[in-house]
């Protein structure tokens, strides 16, 4: 499942998603706003996204850990839009036989996405808004 | 040739458009169009760091371009 929307993140079907009979494992990864980022209070943050490819880089991404796991479904949600602080901005899960293969990919899938992804936030902190740039 | 840029973040800000129709000369690459986006748009040059996809895949600046292709400017992502 891959599901970029503009509504609240349902967790319990991103891990509904995943689950199987022969999975004894789900690993789930939630992000939410943080009220402090570069040293500033952060109201709430606003995410764009290049839909099309942002899906394509996620199947990638999914393709990528089912060669390197044993793995048996990832889901994918990640919210686009305004959210206030505390609001779930993104949801993965992973699902295995084994928690050894599901927590390493489920921490892979986030790292990944952060790094590929076509989706950027914007901060809404108390002296104005700016984009975020990861590594500037 | 004629090429479909889009635009998204700080680059769309910078540009003031979603996306834009470029008429470009049969051989040239990324960098040709970058160039020209530079010159005919001068806040485009704000932005210093970018890469470009072409199709929706990543692509270097030496790559040539097709007739139809949809180049996309993608500023830092900051997703997740």
């Amino acid at each position: 499942m891959i599901e970029i929307t503009n509504k609240k993140i349902d967790v319990q079907k991103v891990i509904d998603a995943v689950r199987s009979p022969d999975c004894g494992a789900v690993s789930v990864f939630i992000g939410t706003v943080r009220n402090r980022s570069r040293n500033k209070d952060v109201n709430a943050l606003e995410y764009e996204v290049y839909d099309e490819m942002a899906e394509k880089m996620i199947k990638k991404i999914i393709e990528k850990i089912k060669s390197k796991w044993e793995v048996n479904k990832i889901a994918v949600s990640h919210r686009i839009g305004k959210m206030d602080v505390g609001e779930i901005t993104v949801a993965i899960s992973v699902s295995a036989p084994h928690r050894k293969d599901s927590i390493p990919a489920c921490q892979y899938a986030i790292d990944r996405l952060k790094e590929i992804v076509p989706i950027w936030k914007k901060e809404y902190a108390v002296d104005g808004a700016s984009w975020v740039e990861p590594h500037a | 040739m004629k090429v479909n840029v889009k635009f998204f973040a700080l680059g769309r800000e910078l540009v003031g458009n979603n996306s834009l129709e470029i008429e470009l000369g049969e051989s040239d690459n990324i960098k040709n169009l970058i160039e020209r986006l530079q010159n005919e748009h001068p806040k485009f040059k704000e932005l210093k760091s970018f890469v470009v996809a072409v199709n929706m895949e990543y692509a270097d600046m030496q790559k040539s371009l097709n007739d139809g292709d949809e180049v996309a400017i993608i500023p830092p992502v900051s997703g997740g």
